[in-house]
């Protein structure tokens, strides 16, 4: 059986499953899982050029996540008439400038050295003053963040459409992974997993805590959609048009991944990956190129993220689980063949079905079980079982990373290399 | 003086606990990353596992420490930590030998660590619930306060913050030991500076191999026992000090066990000093001077303090790429 015969079975096997859960579960459901599915695969999209492409190791997907959610609904979101008919716009404006200050006082000291002062005095005095100013900007910004969650709630959102913020999620995704791959990517994949775990994290955690900004754990519904949503065109046709858009988004991205990895481009990315020393000696840029698709790869997860998250029409900071829904993903890519952004597709899908459909199957295995427990031995079940249950599924997350990356490192449906002659 | 006792009571002696756990968890992956030369994310998942085996040890025999005059989680510690470095072995044996013999880069192994983390995650999870649980069942927490003459305030420490000191301490020592004076942890050493060289000179890796992992499970679940005496056991307890664990590891010099010393105090007491109310201190100086002071001069509030460890982690990077004690290359 060649490749692109078992390719085809295992998208044959695919659409059987996904006509099964059709038959099962009807339209409304299917469809929002294939819609979710889609945005998943967005995402997956974005880590297969990272890991796959270019072997980089980004534990820190849900932080681009949460910063393309966000920026769909800073823009996105209606106007709040209660914080801008206040003049705490010009308060938090008078606190931005102060910061803008700040930060161009700092980046001016780091450049003493370019006028003939030691670099040391220049490094010493902008930690200094940063430490300073952003104790002066902390004070001055509590103040004006706990009059705007007392009086507006939250600053609300731009009221403009709700792709454009897509596409600056995706932009501030890919701006917030260029800092991070400028510091981290001359080190070891190690590094950079953990670097990424810890800003997302960050992110998270402002995202979480900053209440005049976002509404914390209050969260913030229901985020427009760019689509007609439910109410004008019933379930099916909305979530059907949700999903359409998607998957236009999709065959644009894949196509232009597709000409990408066939582009010189692409060539030098996989020799950086699989022998970084001989590239470098070849003349390559290491570390251009792995900022460059690192940067891309993360401009994709804000997008394939406020994808998601508009989809589910809530934004919630705390529903953003690192280990879960990060590695979730992983195990799509992986499962599926990093590298290969139709393996990269196939994995998101059947990855996606299989993680959601486990819930309903597993409370049904547990009621089985329970109802067996109770009729031969007379075992009463803790009451939380079912909630243990369902935590206990990254347990097959788990599982099935181990199992790949042992027995199908290469993924269900490998990256196909070609010799030349 | 309440001023004083404030800053030891929330800073030094916090700072001296949260440190020494870093410490000890970090001492377990800088010999991992060391030996095996990769960062290994399950660490934190073993503490947790460790530390409810100590809890299901607690709840079968909880008249042991009584007996004894010692908490009975602290009395039950070392037999639980010697069965986590057995499961530690098997983990090895299971997940990461089988990668290791087909040479796969070192990135894969940390994959394969994260699907170990999330599986040991799932077993937690199902057996134990989300719930926190306390680990003094039938014991009671005795806390120790100090009182100066002149302050109204006194200085706190409780019993399971004394352990910790002392089992630090000790551990630290035995180790040690360990590795300067007796032939496996020279070879042990050896081993992480030049793997090629140590085979050759006829060092038997596997073994190596092994006595990394019993020292790594038995201190892991030593540092998870320890946290969660003196708070309380939860199944996310790991993924909240995994970050500062690496961090630790990392500032210290990745493959030196003193540097996982050294860079898990440094992170303890940064995020300690950094969510500490430097309103306090600065009060008095405030009455006499007549300074207006906020309320709250923390430099960063209580809930961002994840951030900390890792704003250390890239100022280290940026720095001095190897840590503080100059560990390896990578």
């Amino acid at each position: 059986m060649n490749q692109s015969e078992k390719t085809l079975y295992l998208f044959g096997g695919l659409a059987l499953l996904f006509a099964l859960v059709f038959a099962f579960m009807g339209a409304p459901f299917s469809i929002r899982l294939l819609a979710e599915a889609a945005c998943y695969a967005i995402l997956a999209l974005g880590l297969t050029i990272q890991w796959g492409y270019a072997g980089l190791f980004n534990a820190g997907i849900m932080g681009f996540v949460a910063l393309g959610g966000y920026m769909s609904v800073l823009l996105g979101f209606p106007i709040n008439d209660d914080f801008w008919s206040t003049d705490l716009p010009g308060q938090l404006g008078g606190v931005i400038l102060k910061a803008v200050l700040v930060i161009a006082v700092v980046v001016g000291l780091t450049q003493l050295k370019r006028f003939g002062a030691p670099k040391k005095l220049g490094a010493w005095l902008g930690i200094i003053v940063g430490l300073l100013g952003y104790l002066w900007i902390k004070v001055s910004l509590d103040p004006v963040a706990s009059a705007i969650e007392s009086q507006a709630g939250f600053i609300g959102g731009l009221g403009l459409p709700v792709w454009l913020g897509w596409l600056v999620g995706g932009a501030l995704a890919g701006a917030v992974a260029y800092f991070i791959g400028h510091i981290c990517l001359g080190l070891r994949s190690d590094y950079l997993a953990i670097a990424t775990l810890g800003i997302a994290e960050i992110i998270k955690a402002f995202l979480k805590n900053a209440d005049w900004l976002t509404r914390g754990t209050l969260t913030v519904s229901p985020i427009p959609w760019p689509v007609p949503g439910p109410a004008d065109i019933g379930f099916i046709g909305a979530r059907a048009a949700y999903l359409s858009l998607t998957a236009v988004i999709i065959a644009g991205l894949f196509f232009l991944l597709h000409r990408a990895y066939n582009a010189p481009w692409g060539r030098t990315m996989r020799s950086i990956r699989d022998n970084e020393l001989s590239s470098a000696a070849m003349g390559k840029d290491v570390n251009g190129r792995r900022l460059e698709v690192f940067v891309l790869g993360s401009v994709l997860m804000g997008i394939g993220g406020a994808a998601l998250i508009t989809f589910n029409g809530i934004f919630d900071p705390s529903g953003f689980l690192p280990l879960n829904h990060t590695f979730l993903i992983w195990v799509m890519v992986i499962l599926g063949g990093p590298g290969n952004n139709l393996g990269t597709l196939f994995g998101a899908v059947f990855v996606y079905v299989v993680w959601t459909m486990s819930e309903p199957v597993a409370l049904l295995l547990l009621d089985i079980v329970r109802h067996l427990g109770d009729a031969w031995f007379g075992w009463q079940a803790p009451s939380d079982l079912d909630s243990r249950a369902l935590q206990a599924r990254v347990f097959v997350i788990g599982l099935i990373i181990s199992l790949v990356l042992r027995y199908a490192p290469k993924g269900l449906i490998p990256e196909q290399v070609k010799h030349h002659s | 003086m309440n001023e004083l006792i404030f800053f030891i009571n929330f800073v030094l002696i916090s700072g001296a606990v949260i440190g020494s756990i870093y410490a000890i968890g970090a001492i377990g992956v800088t010999l991992i990353f060391g030996i095996l030369r990769f960062a290994h994310f399950a660490h934190a998942d073993m503490m947790t596992m460790g530390t409810f085996l100590v809890l299901i040890l607690t709840a079968l025999f909880p008249a042991v420490g009584p007996a004894i005059g010692l908490p009975t989680a602290f009395v039950m510690m070392p037999v639980a930590m010697a069965a986590t470095a057995v499961i530690a072995i098997g983990l090895d044996k299971a997940f990461y030998k089988p990668l290791r013999e087909n040479n796969v880069k070192p990135v894969v192994m940390v994959m394969a660590s994260v699907g170990v983390t999330l599986m040991l995650q799932g077993v937690i999870r199902f057996f134990a619930g989300t719930g926190s649980q306390s680990l003094y069942i039938d014991d009671r927490k005795s806390i120790f306060s100090f009182g100066l003459t002149e302050a109204s305030e006194k200085i706190v420490i409780t019993e399971p913050q004394i352990l910790l000191f002392v089992f630090t301490i000790l551990a630290v020592v035995a180790l040690h030991v360990f590795l300067n004076r007796t032939r496996l942890g020279k070879a042990m050493r050896a081993m992480s500076d030049n793997p090629d060289l140590a085979r050759v000179s006829g060092i038997n890796t596997n073994t190596v191999v092994g006595v990394t992992w019993v020292i790594a499970g038995a201190l892991a679940c030593a540092a998870g026992t320890l946290l969660s005496l003196d708070v309380t056991l939860k199944p996310d307890l790991s993924f909240m000090i995994l970050l500062p664990i690496f961090a630790a590891a990392i500032v210290g010099g990745v493959g030196h066990p003193y540097g996982a010393l050294v860079g898990g105090f440094v992170v303890g007491f940064a995020e300690t000093l950094a969510v500490f109310n430097w309103s306090i201190l600065l009060r008095p100086l405030a009455t006499t001077f007549g300074w207006e002071l906020p309320a709250n001069l923390a430099f960063v509030p209580t809930e961002y303090k994840i951030t900390i460890p890792f704003f250390i982690l890239v100022a280290i990077l940026v720095w001095r790429p190897t840590g503080i004690l100059k560990g390896k290359v990578l």
